[in-house]
């Protein structure tokens, strides 16, 4: 289980996490949205242990992310937003340093990685330095490199930017599976209909503050909502609907007809 | 459509650096300035002082004393000038072809002229303005000496500007039909061999030719000869000579425009080939520099070496070891430093076997203990600034990889502890080399070989901790060129601060060789007595505190990082 406990994070006088409390159970697909600045990825930061609270904990699996790192983190697979990886590494090579940062050599490891370079369709890359990647190529390097060691937790920020759609759908059967053996996964995302078709559970995050959580049948239940979608649900709480006339925004020029 | 200013172009780069010195001023970071301009004025002073005294003596020598100066300063514009070229074409390179807000620029109705003229003045200013500051105190003291007036500092700015807008036009047309040739990344590798290997040309030669000789009268035949050879300009064409003749001229009380028009209009006329030059190629250019990146390599070939080397170790640091060292070797700007580093080593042994040391038994003795000694303050400098270099970025060099880190179970001190003998292991080799084989040169005594080999030891172990615990102190993330992270404030702390260690050890240490000294010299048997021993047991403490603090604070400083 991934538990938050009155987790806050301050910087300086702006508060990006304000004392949020969550619990994500085994085998649940937690999806964690919010508009761009609300904390979510501050909270995602935390939770991996990048980032130090200002207060509360976060567990996993009942070990203390800060208080004791190496258990809670060995059970971790963090994917971040933005894929920065050794350039001057092969591909191979990156998921061999990846998985020797998890105490794991040998055989297995050769295995595992082609395995996994198979399955992102980049085995005919492995021996290529990393610096000739494409974007979505190295997103995929990062999401096999979270999977290398067979966490049972995996926290992923935005995982389907910069993904093609093929590995989009892959990326989405392997969390599927992942949880249906007992896996947790808590995803922050801004693709909604995707929140929406994979995920169990949601939080929505706003000013730092989880403003709404359950499954999204609870959340329309919670506000009246019939059946809307998460989207109009999303954008009703955290006050989106407000969108200026597009007119206004977009000006005169958008072509010859415009007044 | 009205072109935005150029103003307007350079705004992110002046708006980055004001909101720069108000996160540091915000961060208390007067602190910080006091220092630096502290540092700076000392410098300062001392290049002042120095010109000051050697012009004050030319200035004193009748004939020969204006010819001197003025072969002075045409041989320190020069320097300058080639110096400039070079870095011209290395910064042309960034701010032309790689830099991140070239997209956005060209993507914009600016017209090229703009986009020329703006990154020009980028780069001119990027590459000239440690040159420019250094004339600083030169020209001052030419202008103290000779009774410039006021009127020698705008005459000054007036001459020095075009002198330093010619190379900053040549650098950035090399560079341009350079990346029209190679893709951008090949041209960068090649630049940094071709500027190294210049450089290293370039101090070898001058330790073949020996200037030292030269100043020698008798390497003339009689005065005259002496004479013409200085009023021969040295190099007619180049505008480091303008610059040299606009201000002699100056400081002469004549006037003779000549020089300063030739150097506007040659800088003008320069600007707008340069123009022309980047209207027809920069577009071509460009392009290519998005292309090109290394491919295949072989990476199987570092595994059988240092990893079955390395066998012995855990398996993460072991890879983290070899992580480190596969990015090393694969970045051409990293090890080619390294072609450097050994012309530097072959003329730091070439000077010492050069010292006219062995010529009388006693006094011989004495020099050569005295020169094993202080060549370890030397060494340790050199060793410091390979540190500074090489080991000093390490951790900042992390920081875009910190959430891999960071989120995995490694250990920190594990992370440290790899950073550290991935940089001590070469340096040690380096420090032991130069010690060695300078002793070995000198042919000093075992005593004096046994503690300056030993002393070496300790200040390397010292000098890498306090590049690395420095290097986390003050880290620099945000800089992805490893060779500008020295320059940084913690670059200059760090420096600072190996240098106060040199300094206590080898005061420490003075005394319990000067007590060997003197017995030699009397003739008495070397008794290393507990007196001495307990000299030697606090130069140990020091650099073993030199070691360990740096390395503990560094760790409390990573356990604190944000990303």
């Amino acid at each position: 289980m991934i538990r938050l406990e009155n987790l806050t994070k301050h910087y300086g006088s702006f508060v990006a996490v304000d004392d949020v409390s969550l619990e994500v159970s085994r085998g649940v697909l937690y999806g964690f949205l919010g508009p761009n600045g609300a904390g979510k990825t501050t909270t995602l930061r935390m939770i991996a242990g990048i980032l130090r609270p200002t207060d509360g904990r976060v567990s996993l699996g009942g070990d203390d992310v800060h208080a004791n790192p190496i258990a809670a983190k060995q059970r971790l697979g963090f994917i971040p937003d933005r894929p920065f990886v050794y350039d001057k590494l092969t591909g191979a090579e990156f998921l061999r340093f990846v998985a020797a940062l998890y105490g794991q050599e040998g055989d297995a490891v050769g295995r595992r990685i082609a395995e996994l370079l198979e399955v992102f369709e980049l085995a005919s890359w492995k021996d290529e330095l990393v610096e000739a990647y494409s974007h979505g190529m190295r997103q995929k390097l990062i999401i096999s490199s979270a999977l290398i060691h067979r966490p049972e937790y995996i926290v992923v920020d935005e995982p389907m930017v910069g993904l093609d759609p093929k590995a989009a759908r892959l990326l989405k059967d392997i969390f599927r599976q992942f949880v249906s053996r007992g896996g947790t996964v808590l995803m922050s995302t801004h693709t909604l209909e995707v929140a929406e078709a994979m995920c169990d559970r949601v939080a929505i995050i706003q000013h730092g503050k989880i403003v709404a959580e359950g499954t999204v049948d609870d959340l329309r239940r919670q506000h009246r909502a019939g059946d809307a979608s998460l989207e109009e649900l999303f954008l009703r709480l955290t006050g989106g609907a407000q969108v200026r006339e597009l007119a206004e925004v977009l000006g005169h020029g958008g072509g010859d007809g415009a007044p | 459509m009205t072109q935005p200013s150029l103003w307007r172009v350079f705004e992110p780069k002046w708006r980055t650096a004001l909101q720069r010195i108000r996160e540091e001023r915000s961060r208390g970071g007067s602190g910080k300035l006091l220092l630096l301009v502290g540092v700076g004025t000392l410098f300062w002073l001392a290049v002042f002082r120095v010109l000051y005294v050697i012009l004050r003596y030319f200035r004193g020598v009748e004939e020969l004393g204006p010819l001197l100066a003025g072969k002075l300063l045409g041989l320190v514009l020069l320097s300058f000038i080639s110096i400039l070229v070079l870095s011209n074409v290395i910064t042309a390179l960034s701010s032309f072809f790689l830099a991140k807000d070239l997209d956005l620029l060209v993507s914009a109705p600016v017209d090229w002229l703009r986009i020329y003229l703006a990154k020009l003045g980028e780069t001119l200013l990027h590459s000239s303005w440690m040159v420019a500051l250094m004339a600083v105190p030169i020209l001052t003291a030419y202008g103290v000496i000779y009774h410039g007036g006021p009127l020698f500092a705008p005459f000054a700015v007036l001459t020095l500007f075009p002198m330093l807008v010619v190379p900053a036009v040549a650098g950035s047309a090399v560079t341009l039909v350079l990346v029209n040739v190679f893709p951008a990344r090949r041209t960068r590798d090649l630049l940094s061999i071709v500027a190294l290997g210049a450089a290293g040309g370039l101090i070898l030669l001058l330790r073949v030719i020996r200037p030292e000789r030269l100043a020698s009268p008798e390497g003339f035949r009689n005065l005259l000869d002496f004479i013409a050879v200085l009023r021969t300009p040295t190099s007619p064409f180049l505008p480091s000579e303008w610059a040299t003749k606009a201000i002699m001229t100056f400081l002469r009380g004549a006037a003779d425009p000549l020089p300063l028009l030739l150097l506007w209009t040659t800088a003008a006329a320069l600007v707008t080939i340069g123009a022309m030059l980047h209207r027809a190629l920069f577009a071509s250019g460009f392009t290519k520099a998005q292309e090109g990146a290394e491919r295949f390599v072989r990476g199987e070939w570092w595994r059988w070496t240092v990893g079955t080397l390395l066998g012995f170790l855990p398996v993460a640091k072991r890879e983290f070891v070899l992580k480190d060292v596969k990015l090393f070797f694969r970045d051409t700007t990293q090890w080619s430093q390294l072609i450097l580093l050994a012309v530097l080593v072959v003329v730091y042994l070439f000077n010492i076997k050069a010292l006219p040391l062995h010529r009388g038994e006693q006094v011989g003795f004495f020099y050569v203990t005295l020169v094993s000694f202080l060549n370890l303050g030397l060494a340790g400098f050199v060793l410091a600034a390979i540190a500074a270099r090489f080991i000093f970025p390490a951790v900042s060099l992390e920081g875009r990889h910190m959430w891999l880190l960071r989120s995995s179970p490694l250990e920190l001190h594990t992370l440290l502890w790899s950073k550290y003998w991935v940089g001590t292991v070469p340096l040690l080799v380096l420090a032991l080399l130069l010690t060695g084989l300078t002793n070995v040169l000198l042919q000093v005594r075992p005593f004096m070989m046994v503690v300056s080999m030993l002393t070496i030891c300790g200040l390397t172990f010292a000098i890498a901790a306090l590049a690395l615990g420095f290097g986390a102190l003050y880290p620099q993330f945000e800089t992805e060129n490893a060779a500008q992270i020295p320059t940084s404030f913690g670059g200059l702390v760090y420096m600072m601060a190996t240098i106060a260690l040199l300094g206590a050890v080898l005061r420490t240490l003075w005394t319990a060789v000067y007590a060997y000294v003197r017995a030699v010299y009397q003739g008495q048997p070397v008794v290393v007595d507990a007196w001495m021993i307990s000299w030697f047991a606090v130069a140990a403490v020091l650099c073993a505190a030199a070691t360990a603090l740096p390395l503990w604070v560094g760790l409390r400083r990573m356990e604190r990082f944000e990303f």
